[in-house]
């Protein structure tokens, strides 16, 4: 495509799933026990949504990304010391929670407020990525709701891979119940793609793709507007974690057919 | 001769360089130290740029910090400190504002007794038990514990800080970030120094998308070189440019790096029921081998940290800092406090204990060295935090002093403007009075603390004569250690057995010699691999060489004891093929215990052993250590 995409990447952080995470009620109503103190990841969807935007941008001449990203603006600094290293993106930062208890509706509003209001976007080279599930406790409508307030009509959810063809059609490829593929082709841009894996590695740790974001991140953390996208007039009856039966043992190079066993083992009890 | 096994890593390619000012290895106390003064001198009054950069020119000084841990919260500790080189850097320190810190409030020095009888206890130390029984009634007594009546004044953190590391980290780490004026890059694990000639002019960082060897694989990025003018190494006790210089440039004569422990602790949320207060320290020793000692510092929400030191002058060949950690959690004085609670976060490193003997050369042409690794641990009083957070305002001060000057980073400026800054400070005048607090232990545990005492009472005047032996020239075999408990026969029986079932020996060899089984709760007495998974959080990523590498395969067929098996924090290390251990990657926890555990020294080289400790990625993912 001539002039290249304009990307914007809707994606924040989640508290690392392998913490202890203990839902408490605080005085703003729902949420994680100590979760200042816990380390935060790029919300794993959102991930893939970046790393797929960033490898698109490097192909498509003239591309720019940028990531969108609403969280407690402490912990968004602590990510970016890690997020910044892995590929070259511009950040808009709003300070609000990411516990979890955000209000989906909510927090589409504030993110299609945020990228009507960045300079320079060309709404007609918009591809608007996320992770299909973020933001939305699984109910994968965020994204939907973005793309509705900022007019983009192609929206493709649980996206697996995205091609360009050479005439600059979008094939995407979402998945569907049963295990099976949707393909679709759209003429082309402003389109929403909310993704599920995509096929892209973590990159590794750039030193220099790390020092050239940090001298716009740091500016855009300070700018970060304070937002409230809570769960006000919400209420939430109860929260609980899964129960857990945790009998931990690590095997390594079992043949399928010796846990497929075992698991059948487990479950006849 | 045979080749040391993965030297791929060194593979001549060609490589990115990118040119700062300063450099700096690990963000630790240390680092925080160093970054947070240095900081506050790069704007002037208006907030602009006070010193400029001469890597790059136009713009104000470029400070670059590399860390290995895949986040600057992912330290390993729980401290009590007196905490003056912190307070001196924030005059308004407010604890509340760091999560978990509290001030001390209680400490309790204990001497534990063997609830068990499995204890390996001499016979001196048998009498002193014996005594301590018959006298009970007129001694502060209670649940199989002594009390000492007073806590010795060197050890007193009177108006201290409890800090978790992990979460002391971030604060500092996230208020160097937000000024914007240093940058922390975490999972970034530095390869080595760059020496050129006998100048230190930057490092490598690691090659990443290689093999387990080192070997390029998919997605290959050399690792790149960074220059500058100076390198500040804060990498810990086992960091490998640290090393790597240590093996340049040697250690300064008569010092040695020949005392370490493992440290391995617990985050535990404590149960309803316990009626200990925030801010109460207690310190143990005596059980459960009369060379570990533990502590437990009770920070606010119900939450603890504790955790024992297993010394190198622990002299078995089967040693574990996990099931003695158990153990020692159990003992009835503990246990009252423990039971029903629950493990939050779990955690081991390594400590140099040879301290100001180990210390290194502190500076030399573009490098200095501060932290742990600088030998700035206090052996005598157990503090290393706020001594490792003063040597980094100390270097900073010095720096400063240079930048504005003027002055390149020469060994002879650096001498000047940090080491001697560095020999006139209380971390230096401390340091010197516990250089020898410790040397008692070398020969007994009843003699270590009549050492340990002199020294302490006498500030440093008074110590005991003796050496320090190095780890391994310390370790009998396992069947010279359980003469009499357990025979040979039975011994290679267990040895067979467990290598087998790929597993280590301790377990067996001490459930033989009357170490009851761990009943798991599933909540605090968990499984190993539990306390790594639900605890540590750990985890590694692929695309990286193996750190811990066995260099040469007929030492480790030739090794008997297979120490590194047994000591091994995370269970990483495990019985492998041909006598030679295999390594688990997303098993470890980076402490460094194999490096100083291994029995088999380098033929012509004594100082070294046969496992190489290098530059890796992943580990514990817990920021609540």
């Amino acid at each position: 495509m001539s002039g290249g995409f304009h990307i914007v990447v809707c994606g924040s952080l989640v508290p690392d799933p392998l913490q202890t995470l203990e839902p408490i009620t605080g005085p703003g109503g729902p949420a994680l026990k100590n979760e200042m103190m816990l380390p935060s990841v790029l919300d794993p969807w959102a991930a893939h949504a970046l790393y797929e935007a960033a490898h698109l941008a490097k192909k498509a001449a003239g591309s720019k990304v940028w990531l969108v990203s609403l969280g407690p603006k402490a912990k968004l600094q602590q990510l970016m010391m890690s997020l910044a290293q892995k590929v070259p993106f511009e950040l808009v930062a709003l300070d609000g929670p990411a516990g979890g208890f955000a209000d989906s509706y909510e927090v589409a509003a504030v993110l299609a407020q945020a990228i009507e209001g960045i300079a320079g976007l060309d709404r007609s080279r918009l591809l608007l990525f996320g992770g299909c599930a973020s933001a939305s406790r699984d109910a994968g409508v965020t994204m939907q709701m973005i793309g509705e307030r900022l007019g983009v009509a192609d929206q493709f959810l649980a996206v697996d891979e995205l091609t360009v063809q050479d005439d600059g059609s979008l094939r995407v490829m979402e998945r569907i119940e049963g295990g099976r593929y949707l393909v679709s082709v759209c003429a082309g841009p402003p389109a929403v793609l909310a993704w599920a894996t995509g096929h892209l590695p973590e990159p590794p740790n750039s030193p220099q793709v790390g020092m050239m974001n940090m001298r716009a991140i740091m500016p855009a953390l300070q700018k970060a507007k304070p937002v409230k996208v809570g769960a006000e007039g919400i209420a939430f009856v109860n929260v609980e974690l899964p129960q857990q039966r945790r009998e931990t043992r690590i095997v390594k190079d079992a043949p399928v057919e010796e846990i497929a066993r075992e698991i059948v083992a487990w479950i006849r009890g | 001769m045979e080749e040391p096994a993965n030297s791929s890593t060194s593979l001549h390619v060609e490589r990115q360089s990118m040119e700062v000012d300063i450099a700096c290895v690990g963000f630790g106390p240390a680092m925080g130290g160093f970054l947070h003064t240095l900081s506050r001198a790069l704007v002037d009054g208006t907030g602009q740029p006070a010193l400029p950069s001469t890597a790059m020119p136009g713009m104000p000084l470029q400070v670059v910090c590399y860390e290995r841990a895949d986040d600057i919260g992912f330290g390993v500790s729980g401290v009590v400190t007196r905490a003056r080189g912190i307070r001196t850097s924030f005059p308004a320190l407010d604890p509340a504002q760091i999560p978990m810190a509290h001030p001390v409030t209680k400490e309790r020095v204990l001497y534990l007794l063997d609830p068990i009888g499995a204890s390996r206890r001499s016979a001196s130390l048998r009498a002193v038990d014996a005594l301590v029984r018959a006298f009970k009634w007129m001694l502060p007594y209670e649940e199989c514990a002594v009390q000492l009546p007073y806590v010795p004044r060197f050890l007193r953190k009177d108006g201290g800080l409890l800090l978790s590391i992990g979460q002391f980290n971030q604060w500092a780490g996230a208020q160097l970030m937000a000024s914007g004026l240093v940058q922390i890059w975490p999972g970034m694990p530095v390869s080595g120094p760059l020496i050129e000639g006998d100048r230190v002019a930057g490092v490598r960082l690691v090659d990443q998308g290689t093999d387990r060897a080192g070997n390029p694989d998919v997605g290959y990025m050399p690792g790149m070189d960074i220059r500058a003018a100076l390198t500040v190494v804060g990498d810990g006790p086992v960091g490998p440019v640290g090393r790597q210089l240590d093996d340049h440039f040697g250690l300064p004569e008569g010092h040695h790096r020949r005392d370490w422990a493992v440290g391995m602790k617990m985050v535990v949320d404590l149960p309803e029921t316990c009626p200990l207060e925030p801010g109460t320290v207690l310190h143990t020793f005596g059980y459960p081998e009369p060379e570990i000692f533990g502590f437990l510092y009770v920070y606010p929400d119900r939450m603890a940290s504790l955790g024992i030191f297993v010394p190198s002058t622990l002299d078995s060949p089967a040693r574990t800092a996990y099931r003695y950690l158990q153990h020692w959690m159990m003992h009835p004085y503990l246990w009252r406090y423990l039971n029903g609670g629950t493990i939050r976060s779990w955690g081991a490193k390594t400590l140099q204990e040879s301290a100001r003997r180990g210390e290194p050369h502190l500076v030399g042409e573009g490098y200095a060295r501060i932290g742990e690794g600088s030998g700035s641990t206090n052996v005598l009083t157990g503090s290393g935090v706020d001594e490792a957070w003063t040597t980094g305002v100390l270097l900073a001060e010095g720096v400063i002093e240079l930048l504005k000057a003027n002055k390149p980073f020469t060994e002879e400026n650096l001498e000047a403007a940090y080491v001697k800054r560095r020999r006139t400070s209380w971390v230096e005048k401390e340091g010197r009075a516990a250089e020898r607090a410790r040397i008692g232990f070398q020969r007994g545990f009843l003699t270590g603390l009549i050492g340990m005492g002199i020294a302490g009472l006498t500030g440093g005047k008074l110590s005991l004569p003796g050496t320090s032996k190095r780890p391994y020239e310390r370790i009998p075999s396992l069947e010279a250690y359980y003469k009499g408990r357990i025979s040979p026969e039975e011994i290679e029986k267990i040895r067979k057995e467990t290598t087998e079932a790929g597993s280590s020996m301790h377990d067996a060899l001490m459930e033989r010699c009357g170490w009851p089984k761990i009943p798991y709760d599933g909540k605090l007495l968990v499984s190993h691999q539990d306390a790594l998974l639900v605890g540590g959080k750990v985890q590694a990523a692929s695309g990286y060489a193996d750190h811990v590498v066995f260099l040469y395969s007929h030492l480790c067929e030739r090794c008997e004891n297979k120490l590194c098996i047994e000591v091994c924090s995370g269970q990483a290390i495990t019985p492998g093929a041909h006598g030679v251990p295999q390594f688990d990657r997303e098993k470890c926890v980076h402490c460094g215990a194999c490096v100083w555990n291994c029995t088999m020294p380098l033929d012509g080289d004594p100082e070294h052993a046969n496992i190489e400790f290098r530059a890796g990625s992943g580990g514990l993912h817990s920021a609540e250590n």
